[in-house]
C-alpha cells in the first residue's frame, strides 16, 4: 500500500517539478523556435504517456495486491486490445516524427542569402573568417597553416584574398541575417555550440561541416565546445556578439583582410602556389 | 564408457516416465512428448578444488564467477562516479582532481559500466546460470569453451585495471574513444592507456564470442523434450536475442578497435586525416574520423539492447511470477524482442545527428529510431497489463519491477526526444543525454538485476534474502537514483554540455550549482545503499531463512531440480519433460495458483488451460 503512495508521489513530484522548475531552457535568440516547439510537443505526448502508464500501474498496485483467497485473471492474450494499442502508439509516433522531419528539412536546407562563416577550431580555441566583398570564401588546406597564413588559405585562390580574418575567440554577427556556419578543425573533433541559438554541429578534421541559423536578438552569448576534444574541452569557450546592421558594419570595417595581412607581414606572396618564405 | 553411460540414461528416462504415467492409469495420449533426438551430454565433473571452483566447467559456477567479477568492476565504476560527482557538486573538496583525472574517470566509468559490468553481468552471469536450467539442459553445450570464456573475461578485466597503473594512466578519451583525439596528446592516457583499453576490449570480445556461441547453441540444440521455442521463458528469449545482437555487433567494435590500435602503434591512417598539432603537421593523412563513429555506433547502439533485452526478458518473468498471472501477450512479447533486436541494427546513426555526417541521413535514422519505439511501447503495455487483475505480491522483487517500469518509461520517453533529429540538435551532447541514458540503460536494467538477485538468490544459495533490508535497499536506491537523473534533464535544457570538468561562471548556468550539489548528495547515498545488499547477501548466506524448493511457487524449470541449489548436471539422472509454457498461473479449475512446466496435462485435466 505504502509503495503505491510513494510511487504516486514520485509521479506527482515529477509533474510539479516540471511546472515549477527554475531551471529551463535559456531564452532563445535565433530562428529555431520551432525546435523548442517540437520539444514542447514531445513533452505533451510523452508526458501523457508517462503519467497514464504510471497511474495505471499504481492503480493495479492498490487494487490487485495479494490476497490469499483471490485468484488472478487467466487471459493469455487479447488480440483486439493489442491491435488497438499498436495502432494508437504508431499514430502517436507519427505525430512526433512528422513535425520533426519537416523542421529537419529546414535545418538541412540553408537559405540562399546566408552569410558563410568559416569557424576554425583547434585544441583549444576558435578563430573565424568572413567572406570579403566578393561574398566568397577562399579554399583552404591544413598544411598551409602557419603564422603567416593562420587560416591556411590557398594562395592562388582569388576568392581568398579579400577574406576577413578574425583571429580572436570573439565574433560579431548581424542581427536578423541568416548565417551558414562552416566548421573545420585542424586536429580533433570540436563543436561550435551556443545554447541560445539551439543548433550545433561537430567540426571534423578533414572535412567541412555546416549548419545555419538566424540570430534574432542583439546581445552577447557564450560559445561552448560541445564535442569532447581532450583535457581543454571544458575551457574551450568563445563569444558571439549579435549587433544591429550598422554596428555590425562598423565592426566589420575594422577587421583585417587576408591581403592586408600578407602586405603587412611581407613574408609570403600570392603568385606562388606553395608558401614561399622570404 | 561414455556411450554406455548415455544410452543408459535415455533408457532410464523413458522407462521411469512410463512407470509414473502408468501409475495414474493407462498412458494418456495427451501427455505424449516427442522423444529426444540426441544423446545426452557427457559432462566433465571436477574433482579438485581447482577444477570445481576455479577452472570450472559448470555453467552455474561460471555464471557466479561472471557475476562476482562483473560486480567487482561495477563497484570500481561506482567509486569513479562518486569521484566525478564530488568534482561536479563540491569542486572545492576535490582539489586533488585535475581535468586529466576527471576525464579518465568519466571514460573508465562509462566503459566499465556498459561493457564490463552490465553486459558481462546479464549475458555472462544470468545467461550462464539461467539458460541451461530454464531450458532443461544439463549444461552449456561446450563447457570447456565456456570456462575459457570466463577466463578471457578475467584477463580482459586485469588488462583494463592495469591501465590505471601505466605511465600516463588510463585513457581519458570518453567511452566512445573517438579518434583522432583518443590517440593524440592532449587527451590523457593517449599512449599506453588507450592501447590497453583497446587490447582489453579485444580480449573481451574474443571471450564473449566463446560464451555467446554457447548460449546460442544451447538454446537451439539442448532444450529438453517438450521445450519448444514458444515455451521458453522470456528471460531466455531476451538473453538469446541479446546474444545474437552481440555476436553481430561486437565484430564492428573489434575491427574499429584493431584499426585504432594500428593507427596508434604503426601510424596507419584509418581514422586520421591530415592533422596540425602545435604548429606541426603530423604524419597522418586521408583517414576518416567519422568512419570510426559509424563502426563504434554500429556496435554501440545494439549494445544498448544487449543490456536492455535480457532485462526485458527477466523482468517479464519476475512480474508474471509475483503477480501470479501469465505474462500478457506472450507471443507479442517474443516478437517484440526479436523485432527490437532486428531494428536495432538500423538506428545506429541517431548518435551521430550532429557528427557532421551527411545531414540527409537524419531523415532515415529518425524514422527507424521512432519505429523501434512501437515494439518497445508494446512491451511496456504488456507489463502493466500483466499487473491488471493479477494477484500482486508486493514483495521486494515486485518493488524492483515496478521501479524498473517507472524508470524505463521515463527514459524511453526522453529517448523520443533524442531520436527525433530536430529535437536532438539542441539536446545532443548535453546533460539531457546523460540523464536519458542513465535512466534507460543504467538505472532501469540495474533495477532488474536487483530484482533478479532477490528472486534467484534462494535458488543459488538455498536461503532467502532479508525482505526488510531489501525494502530499505530498494527505496533508497530507487528514490535516490530518480532524484539524481530526473532533475538532470533540466541541466541539459539550460544547455550544460556533458564531459565538462567545470562550468566556470557561464552566465546562464550559475543557477545550477544548487542542483549539482543535490545530485551529488543523492549519488553518494545511492552508492552507499548498495552496501546494504552486500551486507544482506553475506548475512543471509549464513542465517537467512531456508528457502526449500520453489519458494516463489514459480513454474519455470529452474525451480524443479532434484536438489536446491542445483548440482552439476542439474537434473540428477532424469531430464525433465516439459508439457506447457511457463506462465500457467491462476488457471481456472486448478487446485494451486500455478502449474509447473513439468506437470502433464492428464494431471490437471479439469482445468481450462488456454495456451500450452
Ligand atoms: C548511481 C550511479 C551512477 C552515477 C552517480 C553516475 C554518474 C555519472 C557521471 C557524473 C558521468 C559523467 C558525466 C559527464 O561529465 O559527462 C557519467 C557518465 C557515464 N555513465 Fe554513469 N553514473 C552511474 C551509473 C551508471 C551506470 C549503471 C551506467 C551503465 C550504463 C553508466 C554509464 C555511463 C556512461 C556510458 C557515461 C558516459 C561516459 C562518457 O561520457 O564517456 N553510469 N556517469
Ligand atoms: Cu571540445
Ligand atoms: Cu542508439
Amino acid at each position: 500500500m505504502h509503495a503505491g503512495i510513494i510511487f504516486f508521489l514520485v509521479v506527482l513530484g515529477s509533474i510539479l517539478f516540471h511546472i515549477f522548475t527554475p531551471w529551463y531552457w535559456t531564452d532563445i535568440a535565433s530562428n529555431w523556435g520551432s525546435m523548442d516547439d517540437t520539444i514542447t510537443l514531445t513533452f505533451w505526448v510523452g508526458g501523457v504517456v508517462f503519467i497514464t502508464v504510471c497511474l495505471f500501474m499504481i492503480y493495479c498496485v492498490f487494487k490487485f495486491s495479494y490476497k490469499e483467497e483471490r485468484r488472478a485473471e487467466y487471459k493469455p492474450e487479447d488480440n483486439k486490445l493489442e491491435k488497438i494499442l499498436t495502432i494508437a502508439t504508431t499514430l502517436g509516433v507519427i505525430a512526433l516524427l512528422a513535425p520533426g522531419l519537416i523542421i529537419w528539412n529546414q535545418f538541412v536546407n540553408v537559405p540562399k542569402n546566408a552569410i558563410e562563416i568559416d569557424v576554425m577550431a583547434w585544441q583549444w580555441g576558435w578563430q573565424y573568417r568572413l567572406p570579403g566583398e566578393d561574398g566568397k570564401l577562399g579554399n583552404t588546406k591544413v598544411v598551409n597553416i602557419n603564422d603567416n597564413n593562420p587560416f591556411g588559405i590557398i594562395l592562388d585562390d582569388p576568392n581568398g584574398k579579400d577574406d576577413v580574418l578574425i583571429q580572436s575567440e570573439e565574433i560579431n554577427l548581424q542581427n536578423n541575417r541568416p548565417v551558414k556556419i562552416l566548421l573545420r578543425s585542424v586536429d580533433v573533433l570540436h563543436n561550435w555550440y551556443v545554447p541560445q541559438f539551439r543548433a550545433k554541429m561537430d567540426a571534423v578534421p578533414g572535412v567541412v561541416t555546416f549548419y545555419w541559423f538566424e540570430p534574432n536578438k542583439v546581445g552577447e552569448y557564450e560559445v561552448l565546445c560541445a564535442e569532447y576534444c581532450g583535457v581543454g574541452h571544458y575551457a574551450m569557450r568563445g563569444s558571439v556578439l549579435v549587433k544591429d546592421e550598422q554596428d555590425y558594419k562598423n565592426w566589420l570595417q575594422e577587421q583585417e583582410t587576408f591581403s592586408e595581412l600578407v602586405a603587412k607581414q611581407k613574408k609570403i606572396e600570392f603568385s606562388e602556389t606553395k608558401l614561399a618564405k622570404k | 564408457m561414455s556411450e554406455n553411460y548415455n544410452d543408459n540414461k535415455i533408457i532410464q528416462a523413458q522407462s521411469s516416465e512410463t512407470v509414473s504415467a502408468g501409475g495414474s492409469g493407462a498412458t494418456p495420449d495427451i501427455d505424449y512428448v516427442r522423444p529426444a533426438e540426441v544423446l545426452e551430454q557427457d559432462l566433465y565433473h571436477g574433482h579438485s578444488f581447482i577444477t570445481k571452483w576455479v577452472f570450472c566447467q559448470d555453467a552455474k559456477v561460471i555464471g557466479i564467477q561472471y557475476f562476482l567479477l562483473a560486480t567487482f568492476t561495477g563497484i570500481i565504476g561506482l567509486i569513479l562516479s562518486w569521484l566525478m560527482r564530488l568534482q561536479l557538486g563540491y569542486p572545492e573538496l576535490a582539489g586533488f582532481m585535475t581535468a586529466e583525472h576527471y576525464y579518465q574517470f568519466v571514460t573508465m566509468h562509462g566503459m566499465i559500466m556498459v561493457v564490463y559490468f552490465l553486459t558481462a553481468l546479464f549475458l555472462g552471469g544470468f545467461g550462464n546460470y539461467l539458460i541451461p536450467l530454464m531450458t532443461g539442459a544439463r549444461d552449456m553445450v561446450f563447457p570447456y569453451v565456456n570456462m575459457v570464456s570466463f577466463w578471457m573475461f578475467f584477463v580482459a578485466v586485469m588488462v583494463l585495471m592495469a591501465s590505471f597503473f601505466v605511465p600516463g594512466g588510463p585513457t581519458g578519451a570518453g567511452w566512445t574513444l573517438y579518434p583522432p583525439q583518443a590517440i593524440l596528446e592532449g587527451t590523457p592516457g593517449s599512449g599506453m592507456g588507450i592501447i590497453l583499453m583497446l587490447v582489453s576490449l579485444v580480449l573481451f570480445v574474443i571471450g564473449f564470442t566463446m560464451g555467446g556461441l554457447n548460449y546460442l547453441i544451447t538454446v537451439l540444440q539442448s532444450r529438453t523434450r517438450g521445450m519448444t521455442l514458444m515455451r521458453l521463458p522470456l528471460s531466455v528469449w531476451g538473453i538469446f536475442t541479446a546474444t545474437i545482437l552481440a555476436m553481430l555487433a561486437f565484430p564492428a567494435l573489434l575491427v574499429g578497435g584493431l584499426m585504432l590500435v594500428l593507427d596508434t602503434i604503426l601510424g596507419t591512417s584509418f581514422f586520421m586525416p591530415t592533422i596540425l598539432k602545435a604548429g606541426e603537421v603530423l604524419e597522418y593523412g586521408g583517414g576518416s574520423p567519422i568512419l570510426f563513429q559509424h563502426l563504434f555506433w554500429f556496435f554501440g547502439h545494439p549494445e544498448v539492447y544487449i543490456v536492455a533485452l535480457p532485462a526485458f526478458g527477466i523482468v517479464s518473468d519476475l512480474i508474471s511470477v509475483h503477480a501470479r498471472k501469465n505474462i500478457f501477450g506472450y507471443r507479442m512479447m517474443v516478437w517484440a524482442i526479436v523485432a527490437i533486436g532486428g531494428l536495432s541494427f538500423f538506428v545506429w546513426a541517431h548518435h551521430m545527428y550532429v557528427s557532421g555526417m551527411n545531414p540527409w541521413f537524419g531523415f532515415f535514422f529518425a524514422s527507424t529510431t521512432l519505429i523501434i519505439a512501437v515494439p518497445t511501447a508494446m512491451k511496456v503495455y504488456n507489463w502493466i497489463l500483466t499487473l491488471w487483475r493479477g494477484n500482486i505480491r508486493m514483495n521486494v522483487v515486485m518493488l524492483w519491477c515496478l521501479g524498473f517500469i517507472l524508470t524505463f518509461v521515463n527514459g524511453g520517453i526522453t529517448g523520443l526526444f533524442l531520436g527525433n533529429v530536430t529535437v536532438d540538435v539542441p539536446l545532443s551532447d548535453t546533460y539531457f543525454v546523460i540523464a536519458h541514458f542513465h535512466m534507460v540503460m543504467g538505472i532501469a536494467p540495474l533495477m532488474v538485476i536487483m530484482g533478479a538477485v532477490y528472486h534467484w538468490f534462494p535458488l543459488v544459495s538455498g536461503r532467502m534474502l532479508s525482505e526488510k533490508l531489501g525494502k530499505w535497499h530498494f527505496w533508497v536506491t530507487f528514490l535516490g537514483a530518480y532524484s539524481i537523473y530526473f532533475p538532470m534533464h533540466y541541466l541539459g535544457f539550460i544547455g550544460v554540455p556533458r564531459r565538462y570538468f567545470e562550468m566556470y561562471d557561464s552566465p546562464y548556468v550559475t543557477s545550477a550549482v544548487g542542483m549539482n550539489e543535490f545530485i551529488s548528495m543523492a549519488a553518494f547515498l545511492v552508492g552507499a545503499a548498495q552496501f546494504i545488499l552486500i551486507y544482506n547477501i553475506i548475512k543471509s548466506l549464513k542465517t537467512g531463512k531456508l528457502a526449500g524448493k520453489n519458494p516463489w511457487k514459480a513454474n519455470s524449470l529452474e525451480w524443479f531440480t532434484p536438489t536446491v541449489p542445483p548440482e552439476h548436471g542439474n537434473w540428477g539422472n532424469k531430464l525433465p519433460i516439459v508439457y506447457r509454457w511457463p506462465y500457467d498461473y491462476s488457471v481456472p479449475g486448478a487446485k494451486e495458483d500455478f502449474i509447473p512446466q513439468t506437470t502433464p496435462p492428464s494431471k490437471v485435466s479439469d482445468t481450462e488451460v488456454e495456451k500450452t
